[in-house]
């Protein structure tokens, strides 16, 4: 367009383009994390839709159905060691596995941000005890810890859900507390105590607020591990129990039918790989959208 | 550089102070207790167990126990096994050169791997290979380690019949290097995948980062050789914050063996730790919570000692 022409063209009225638009637009152009928004959508409309699609019951025996492969007897992705349709499982065990990465995400979330504040609010003693605790809790390796703690509770969707959240927070609290900690030597939060703001006030008012971005970033991450560690402990017979199905415990006994049934032991494999890895772009994606500085270094 | 070290030692005494209160709090606390196990068996009549409690000084207040346990961890004595009732440090020293061989291998395939893709990934950013590179090290970071692990072995041990299913050696046979080789490849290359992710992620950001610095640009002002820019001034440069992935990494290697050994039927603490568990050995598990948790905490200390060392610009005090 030459300059002429474009001198031509009508002024638009000059209107600041809005932050959400811009974090938007930013967003989609990273092509993985669109694809991952678009595939987790895929996996919570078939988890909650598992039980209308016609499947059947994940939990029906059918012994003359043991084994059957993909497309046999019925049954689009074969059949288990004990005649289940594989795909029902698959989609009933994503229920399980999706409910408790994003409860684990929330508690996850609300003990490391709580920490991370009073952290940096309090400084001093408060702040070195919660740090030194925290550098205890990440000096364990993380399965160590979760085994310990899962052995020894009774499983259930809620003990695994708080135990995942009781050894995930420390990145959360870490995050908060050096935002914070930055935050509120600026200019607007001297500004807010010159107005007579309260402690509290500027904590929750002023400094929270503008830790929401980070806080995105790492709930979306903290969903793919937790789903990655309930996966662990569930295969390794110490979370979610049989007959209920996750997508972990569903490996439980795969490596004994590897021979005979391949697809018993693939197909719960892909679903983990296929939701961690969207949950990691798709935190990839958001990261990249709301933080202009991270633009250069996606990877 | 005295007074850091020294402030610095004292910081991790405090932090495994920590890991074993936490440790020691979390076994005991469980339901049932470390007495579990015999309250299980069907044969055990109520007198017993008061006795075995007793005697394993269970009946005692929780701090006492702490601090008798405490005073033997730091004397070397780190109780016996209710399994076995060998020493546990035995116990354990006795599985660290499996998990040493297999972490050793897998971290230098992921160094090798990692520092090669990364560059590249660098230095042709935005690149086919760029965008290949960095979204399979997504994947290969969301793989669940056990479930890669179970399809090497379906591949490349029934499928193909090429390597062994598991096992640190062929069971019977004599000690042979090569054999010990060909049982390592499966759980090195299984465990090697995350951290190969891992090093060329590091990699390519910290290599993006020094590229743009203006010696590199004076370098190639000069005439210096493209090649001899990327390997001699940038990536000496680039490898420096790489030194601290290192003992980062230490916790979630761990983690992986754990699985690894579990999957390939290894013989290293991982494996030791998931039996143990299962068997309900309070002394055993304490002393592996222990000595994992020390062994990281001395190894983010050394990596930013060391760190420290070969960077000028940091002044540690």
């Amino acid at each position: 367009m030459s300059v002429a022409h474009a001198l031509d063209q009508p002024m638009a009225p000059a209107r600041p383009e809005r932050l959400s638009r811009i974090v938007l637009s930013r967003f989609l152009r990273h092509r993985p994390a669109v694809v991952s928004a678009v595939v987790i959508l895929l996996l919570g409309l078939s988890a909650a839709l598992a039980g209308h699609l016609g499947l059947g019951d994940p939990l029906h025996i059918q012994m003359s159905h043991r084994f059957a492969p993909p497309l046999a007897k019925g049954h689009l992705l074969g059949a288990d060691e004990l005649g289940r349709d594989v795909l029902s499982r698959l989609l009933h065990a994503g229920r399980i596995s999706l409910t408790v990465g994003l409860a684990a995400m929330a508690v996850t979330v609300v003990i490391g941000a709580a920490l991370g504040t009073v952290s940096a609010y309090f400084r001093g003693l408060v702040d070195a005890a919660l740090q030194r605790l925290t550098d205890a809790m990440l000096s364990f390796p993380p399965i160590y810890m979760l085994l310990a703690l899962a052995a020894f509770v009774r499983p259930s969707l809620g003990s695994m859900t708080a135990i995942i959240a009781a050894t995930s927070w420390m990145d959360i609290a870490r995050m908060v507390r050096g935002q914070m900690l930055s935050l509120r030597e600026q200019e607007f939060v001297v500004g807010a105590r010159g107005l007579g703001a309260s402690g509290a006030r500027i904590m929750a008012h002023h400094l929270l607020p503008n830790t929401v971005g980070i806080i995105a970033v790492a709930a979306t991450l903290s969903v793919a591990r937790a789903i990655l560690l309930e996966s662990y402990i569930s295969f390794l017979g110490y979370g979610i129990q049989p007959p209920l199905a996750s997508w972990g415990n569903m490996l439980n006994n795969a490596q004994s039918y590897f021979a005979s049934a391949p697809w018993v032991a693939i197909f719960p494999g892909v679903m983990i790989t296929l939701a961690v890895t969207s949950f990691n772009f798709l935190g990839d994606g958001l990261r990249d959208a709301l933080d202009p500085r991270h633009v250069e270094s996606r990877g | 550089m005295r007074q850091y070290l020294a402030r610095r030692v004292l910081q991790a005494a405090v932090v495994l102070g920590l890991v074993s209160l936490a440790g020691f709090s979390l076994l005991h606390l469980a339901p049932g207790g470390p007495a579990a196990i015999y309250a299980m068996s069907p044969t055990m009549a109520a007198e017993d167990l008061d006795r075995i409690t007793r005697e394993l000084g269970l009946d005692r207040p929780l701090h006492v126990q702490y601090l008798s346990w405490a005073r033997g961890f730091l004397t070397g004595n780190w109780g016996r096994s209710y399994r076995d009732g060998r020493l546990v440090l035995e116990v354990i020293t006795d599985r660290v050169p499996a998990t040493t061989v297999l972490m050793l291998s897998a971290f230098t395939v992921a160094v090798l791997l990692g520092l090669a893709a990364g560059i590249v990934s660098a230095v042709r950013q935005y690149s086919l290979f760029d965008h290949l590179a960095t979204s399979l090290a997504m994947v290969a970071l969301s793989i669940p380690t056990f479930w890669l692990g179970l399809m090497g072995i379906y591949v490349f041990a029934i499928l193909l019949r090429v390597l062994p299913p598991g096992n640190i050696g062929t069971v019977g046979a004599e000690f042979s290097l090569p054999d010990r080789l060909w049982h390592l490849v499966l759980p090195a290359g299984t465990l090697g995948v995350v951290m190969v992710a891992t090093w060329s992620r590091y990699t390519r950001a910290s290599m993006l980062e020094v590229i743009r610095e203006d010696y590199i640009r004076t370098a190639h002002a000069k005439g210096v050789a493209g090649g001899a820019v990327i390997f001699k001034h940038a990536l000496k440069n680039a490898l420096i914050p790489l030194v601290t992935l290192a003992g980062l990494q230490l916790p979630l290697v761990f983690s992986g063996a754990l699985v690894t050994e579990t999957i390939f039927t290894w013989p290293g603490m991982g494996r030791l730790f998931v039996d143990s568990i299962g068997y309900r050995d309070y002394p055993v598990l304490m002393g592996l919570l222990m000595f994992t948790a020390l062994l990281v905490v001395l190894g983010n200390l050394v990596a930013d000692l060391v760190y420290g060392a070969i960077d000028p610009r940091v002044r540690l005090s």
